[in-house]
């Protein structure tokens, strides 16, 4: 196809370029991107250096300054009892800990799902030329754009128990024999919780992939359609490869969301290991309870294992970022 | 010494005559439920005029739990924004480093409070916070729902439950579908610490950690407690109550949905307002008593106070204001009004209080025999406790293994957390 051959020749020959004006650009570039760095450096690195820090050491909130060097206490340690047997301790020895683990990869791996299906789809639809077109593109981006605290407080009122609209609508449908308390049961809230997840970001999805979407030339389908093509068929071998770098964007931006889900989880349902994720966890322990250390070392594992699943998402799904494909 | 004081005094006189020379600006963070926000601009008002100094009010979640955690960050990170916290009679401890010293301040004043109150905010001779007014939960129960059934209001759990669950299913065959039980705070949070301390030492099971730090949650007593609480759920409680904090549980119940209610006096007025459905058709008692040998009414002792803020930037005009907060005639409106207890003992006595909210002379036995949470044995380590404790609790309500099983992980738990000997 013609972006496949195109990309990588301008790869190729892009180096080779030695002129002049280009070295004095990629200077220029240097220069402006130097207070971006800072600022990054500033808000982002010196933190989390921090953090990081903090998890090797026994400090606690009311006496930051204070804090002792322990190695990889907070991580793992043990300690052997009189009796031979040895006890582990620490995050890594947290079954609580990795039963949050586990909600959150959970969580992330089915609401980024349900989102890349439902966001295509959605972005399919709007891609058609139609009366009104605009309208709608806006009117979708409503969810994605109400802060997630004042959607959270919104849904919560509507799967109340007693005062929500979707037990009174589901009673008088008669699609419910009693009311369901959908938050508040082990069972129901995490789904809950997803609902309301992918009624929130679908809309971002949609909007990257229609972006993706309108990059497609329209003489490819053309083609298709003068070959007879079925409009399926079209849907896996044109649309399906050319919008896939775009796709697998969105799913990474998705995916370093979903990861630290925190405020849906803590506003929507009651504070039980259900739906304990990494974040709900680390905020505990950082400020309710007098563990900062403890806390960080949960931020510092929380980091890690984004980074990890990032790096294994873009080695397998051999993501680049250049807007090329494989 | 005693010329310094003399004088700071016929200054503060002075600057009070002249009419806030020094007025500040001050803040004060509150969660109040119900009406209590209200209630408090009102009071602040009255002082803003007698003083000059300007009051804004930071409103906060109700959820103690909530509060606590951004308190802490806050302290922590020496906000200076913030003059007056409203505190949790369990704080004291935890947070003791960050507050004022107010003995000095309120040396005249003490003396009118519950001794035992003034020692709950007092750490290691530090007077950390000035009470506003005390807690200790009641039993509501709908007095025309238990005519109508001739029942009589129940003395221990187990009639509760029973007579709940009789009154509910009559209730609902006659029309009522959404008719529950007994409603009380079960989400995962401090409350439910309150609700589930109250079964337990109820039914003899004694108080989670007790006051020499030894850890004694784990007997069959407290695992009886706790399962005939989780049989009420989907049964005489709703599903959502596993979700419901002292709001939330008040909705169902003010609404005129459940016979019986587990909350703090200031549903009493509240539930006695003009625009509540059942005004006049309920009545308080003390809670239920378990069986068993050392079986009991228990009660959870609550109660808010005011502290001052170390890094406020008007300590001196922050003082007044916890001052005037827990004064005697504040304390009397906010009974009067709010139904609140005060914790000036003479106000039990008060003609005003007794006509208004007869609550509030009744309740003073109960407040006095009320049981504190182990926040004094086990210090910093108090949140961690009850929130160990709280999800086991949580996790046995929703049927997540018996209450024996999860009180048996619940003390292995506490003992990796205590380490040691001592917390």
């Amino acid at each position: 196809m013609a972006t496949d051959t195109l990309a990588p020749s301008a790869a190729v020959t892009a180096p080779k370029i030695k002129s002049e004006l280009m070295q004095q650009r990629a200077r220029a570039a240097r220069i402006f991107l130097v207070p971006m760095l800072i600022a990054l450096a500033v808000v982002a690195g010196w933190p989390l250096i921090r953090s990081i820090y903090f998890s090797f050491t026994d400090a606690s909130l009311s006496n930051l300054d204070g804090a002792q060097w322990i190695g990889f206490g907070n991580y793992l340690r043990w300690t052997t009892l009189d009796s031979g047997a040895v006890r582990y301790r620490g995050l890594l020895a947290d079954p609580a800990w990795w039963n949050a683990v586990w909600n959150t990869v959970r969580f992330a791996f089915i609401s980024v799902s349900f989102e890349a299906v439902l966001g295509m789809i959605v972005a399919l639809v709007l891609n058609a030329e139609f009366r009104g077109r605009g309208l709608v593109r806006a009117a979708i981006l409503i969810p994605w754009a109400i802060p997630t605290i004042v959607s959270a407080r919104m849904w919560s009122w509507m799967l109340n128990d007693q005062f929500g609209i979707l037990n009174d609508l589901g009673m008088r449908l008669g699609l419910l024999s009693q009311k369901v308390a959908w938050t508040a049961t082990a069972d129901t809230a995490m789904t809950a919780v997803l609902v309301v997840d992918i009624w929130k970001t679908t809309p971002f999805m949609a909007l990257l992939i229609l972006a993706g979407l309108q990059m497609i030339p329209k003489d490819i389908y053309e083609a298709a359609e003068i070959d007879g093509v079925h409009p399926i068929k079209q849907f896996w071998k044109i649309t399906l490869p050319l919008v896939r770098p775009a796709l697998m964007v969105a799913i990474i931006f998705r995916l370093l969301d979903a990861l630290r889900i925190f405020d849906l989880i803590y506003v929507l349902t009651p504070n039980s290991s259900a739906t304990k994720t990494m974040s709900v966890m680390a905020r505990e322990n950082l400020f309710d309870f007098d563990k900062f250390s403890y806390g960080s070392a949960m931020s510092t594992m929380l980091f890690l294992i984004i980074a990890l699943l990032t790096i294994l998402y873009i080695w397998l799904g051999q993501v680049r970022f250049d807007g090329g494909d494989r | 010494m005693k010329i310094n004081k003399l004088l700071i005094g016929l200054l503060t006189s002075v600057t009070l005559v002249v009419g806030g020379a020094q007025a500040a600006d001050l803040s004060i963070v509150s969660g109040d439920t119900g009406t209590g926000l209200a209630f408090l601009r009102g009071q602040l008002d009255k002082f803003e005029a007698d003083t000059g100094n300007k009051v804004t009010v930071v409103p906060m979640p109700s959820s103690t739990s909530d509060q606590f955690g951004q308190y802490k960050l806050w302290l922590a990170a020496g906000n200076t924004d913030i003059d007056v916290y409203q505190t949790d009679v369990i704080w004291a401890p935890q947070l003791a480093d960050q507050f004022l010293d107010l003995s000095d301040a309120a040396k005249d004043v003490v003396g009118q409070h519950f001794p035992s109150i003034i020692e709950s905010q007092t750490v290691n001779g530090k007077l950390v916070a000035l009470p506003a007014f005390t807690d200790a939960p009641a039993l509501y129960y709908r007095k025309d729902l238990l005519e109508k059934y001739n029942k009589p209001v129940p003395k221990t759990w187990q009639e509760l439950t029973d007579t709940a669950k009789e009154i509910q299913d009559g209730e609902r065959a006659a029309g009522n579908a959404e008719m529950w039980g007994f409603v009380f705070q079960g989400n995962a949070y401090e409350g439910l610490t309150c609700d589930a301390l109250e079964w337990v030492k109820s039914f003899g099971g004694g108080q989670i950690v007790e006051a020499d730090g030894s850890i004694s949650i784990n007997n069959p007593q407290a695992a009886k407690a706790i399962d005939l609480a989780a049989s009420w759920i989907g049964s005489i409680s709703p599903e959502g109550n596993l979700a419901y904090g002292e709001e939330e549980s008040r909705g169902v119940w003010q609404l005129g949905n459940s016979v019986f209610h587990r909350n703090w006096p200031y549903a009493y007025s509240l539930g006695n307002g003009a625009d509540s459905p059942i005004a006049g058709k309920f009545d308080v008692a003390p809670l239920p008593a378990g069986d068993g040998p050392d079986a009991r009414s228990a009660a959870t002792l609550g109660g808010w106070n005011i502290a001052v803020s170390k890094y406020s930037k008007a300590p001196d005009e922050a003082i007044k204001l916890a001052l005037f907060l827990s004064s005697e005639a504040v304390q009397k409106e906010r009974a009067l009004n709010q139904s609140n207890l005060p914790t000036i003992e003479a106000l039990y006595d008060d003609a005003d209080i007794a006509k208004t909210q007869p609550i509030i002379p009744a309740w003073k036995t109960i407040f006095q025999n009320a049981v504190p949470r182990p926040s004094a044995p086990t210090k910093a380590k108090y949140n961690e406790v009850s929130s160990l404790f709280w999800s086991a609790v949580h996790s046995t309500l929703s049927g997540n293994g018996t209450a024996a099983e999860n009180l048996e992980g619940l003390e292995a738990d506490l003992t990796d957390l205590k380490g040691g000997d001592s917390w």
